[in-house]
């Protein structure tokens, strides 16, 4: 079973089509990632498949749980790290984290363990009493998968989850998104090819709401007719070969 | 569960925040000695010590109103709200855990404020926990107030609309400062169509122990809280949705 399946998935906003009947699927496991131009359709695709917007038309299947008939279960087995940073900036990172501990329902001792788990997976040690809202923007999106990852989901959504990071920051969370391959199925969007090419089993590229072309980075690449995947990016979308 | 997590971290957040702690608890009580000081030197039966508390603990509960519109409007431009949508969360919670924090806070702030008013003469009498009581109908409608203002404006909106406009407004016309039959007219019609004269009326009443005085400022204090909440829910679900 995909991990992720959509079918003829639509969102229109009165005359404009943001998502124009989307056709994907992601195994369970991938490392899926959404690319495209401002106002490609990325954001709003990730807002149907977490259950934040409800799709004109069409449907998805998360792990077989349909998006619009069984919302409640689909919200148990994903977890989304937004665009701009989620957090709680009045509580420390400890609170941010049982945050979503006490929000999923988990009782004190595994809320510990999980807490002690992530906090290693993520080195969030040295921090871990600092109040959110205090800490850099490297540490604050750091936390804020940390909050995605620590209700055990089965799809994190990733929403460019290195956008306006410095260099060291970034090439850390590129890190720890390569642990969770083959664990969870993670669908990243993000406006850096370089990212996409590094970390991604395969990418989608998507234009005007509709998806041009969805494999590994290497035959994007080979279709596109170049070795550099950024120039390949650009052909697709513009049309050219 | 999920809606007592999220009021701890609602209550968290507020108490935290020192400013909160200075206009909650501090402004009032600022003006509690202020206008007694005033009170002791030119002698205004409005500012008479029975008269004056329930009067400011009102004014006080204004701030709650503020409180909680910052506290949401802020988890809405910060994405943390779209992050907790997408968890099994469902609309009661957030709206449990929004409003929860807020009437303990409102009752320890009337306490406060008597407290503060019995060291300053006010006779200690068993209506005084009767008055403190009926600050929860009042703190009703000024945390649907918030929870409304919190979700239809933006943080920067709120810190006018709310800290500004409502505190001075609800003062204003809620009988604390000045004598709303000195200025009459369409003035004193406008103060009594709205609930914050009535407020202060009925705790006035509460704490004399005239409670036949209560009718019939408890019900618009009631139904004015009510449908205020009733308004903020569907605009709350609203925003929910347009997430």
């Amino acid at each position: 079973m995909d991990a992720v399946r959509t079918q003829n998935l639509t969102k229109k906003y009165k005359d404009v089509v943001a998502v124009d009947g989307l056709d994907l699927s992601v195994r369970p496991g991938e490392l899926f990632s959404l690319l495209g131009v401002n106002g490609a359709g990325k954001t709003t695709t990730i807002k149907m498949l977490s259950c934040l917007s409800s799709p004109t038309d069409g449907d998805a299947y998360l792990n077989g749980k349909s998006i619009i008939r069984d919302t409640s279960e689909v919200k148990r087995i994903i977890a989304v790290s937004p665009q701009e940073t989620a957090i709680a900036p009045g509580l420390s990172v400890k609170e941010n984290l049982e945050l979503i501990c006490g929000v999923h329902g988990f009782p004190k001792n595994k809320r510990e363990a999980k807490i002690g788990e992530v906090s290693c997976a993520l080195s969030l040690g040295s921090v871990m009493k600092k109040k959110a809202g205090k800490l850099s923007g490297g540490w604050q999106r750091r936390l804020s998968i940390a909050m995605a990852l620590i209700s055990e989901p089965e799809i994190l959504f990733l929403d460019e989850p290195t956008l306006g990071l410095d260099v060291i920051a970034r090439s850390e969370l590129w890190d720890i998104i390569r642990t969770l391959k083959g664990k969870v199925t993670v669908i990243l969007t993000t406006h850096y090819m370089e990212e996409a090419e590094a970390l991604s089993d395969r990418i989608g590229i998507m234009r005007e709401g509709r998806l041009l072309i969805c494999d590994t980075a290497d035959n994007i690449k080979k279709s596109a007719g170049t070795d550099n995947f950024e120039e390949a990016f650009i052909r697709i979308v513009r049309g050219v070969k | 569960m999920r809606a007592y997590t999220f009021a701890v971290r609602n209550t968290k957040e507020i108490l935290r925040d020192p400013l909160n702690l200075a206009f909650g608890l501090g402004f009032p009580l600022v003006l509690l000695l202020l206008l007694s000081a005033i009170q002791a030197n030119v002698p205004v039966s409005l500012f008479e010590i029975d008269s004056l508390t329930p009067g400011i603990a009102v004014f006080g509960l204004s701030f709650m109103t503020l409180f909680s519109a910052t506290l949401i409007s802020k988890d809405r431009s910060s994405s943390l709200l779209r992050r907790l949508y997408t968890t099994p969360m469902t609309p009661a919670d957030f709206i449990l855990g929004y409003t929860l924090p807020i009437v303990p806070i409102a009752v320890i702030q009337s306490v406060v404020c008597y407290l503060a008013a019995v060291i300053l003469g006010l006779d200690v009498t068993v209506n005084i926990i009767y008055a403190v009581l009926f600050t929860f109908p009042v703190s009703v409608l000024y945390v649907g107030l918030g929870l409304l203002c919190g979700s239809i404006l933006t943080d920067k909106q709120v810190g006018g609309i709310c800290g500004a406009l409502l505190t001075n407004l609800s003062a204003w016309l809620s009988g604390v400062w000045f004598d709303l039959e000195l200025v009459g007219g369409v003035f004193k019609k406008i103060a009594h169509a709205l609930p914050f004269v009535h407020a202060v009326e009925l705790e006035r009443a509460v704490l004399a122990g005239d409670f036949g005085g209560i009718f019939p400022h408890l019900w618009w204090v009631l139904g004015y809280g009510i449908a205020i909440l009733v308004l903020a829910v569907f605009c709350f679900m609203r925003q929910m949705k347009k997430q």
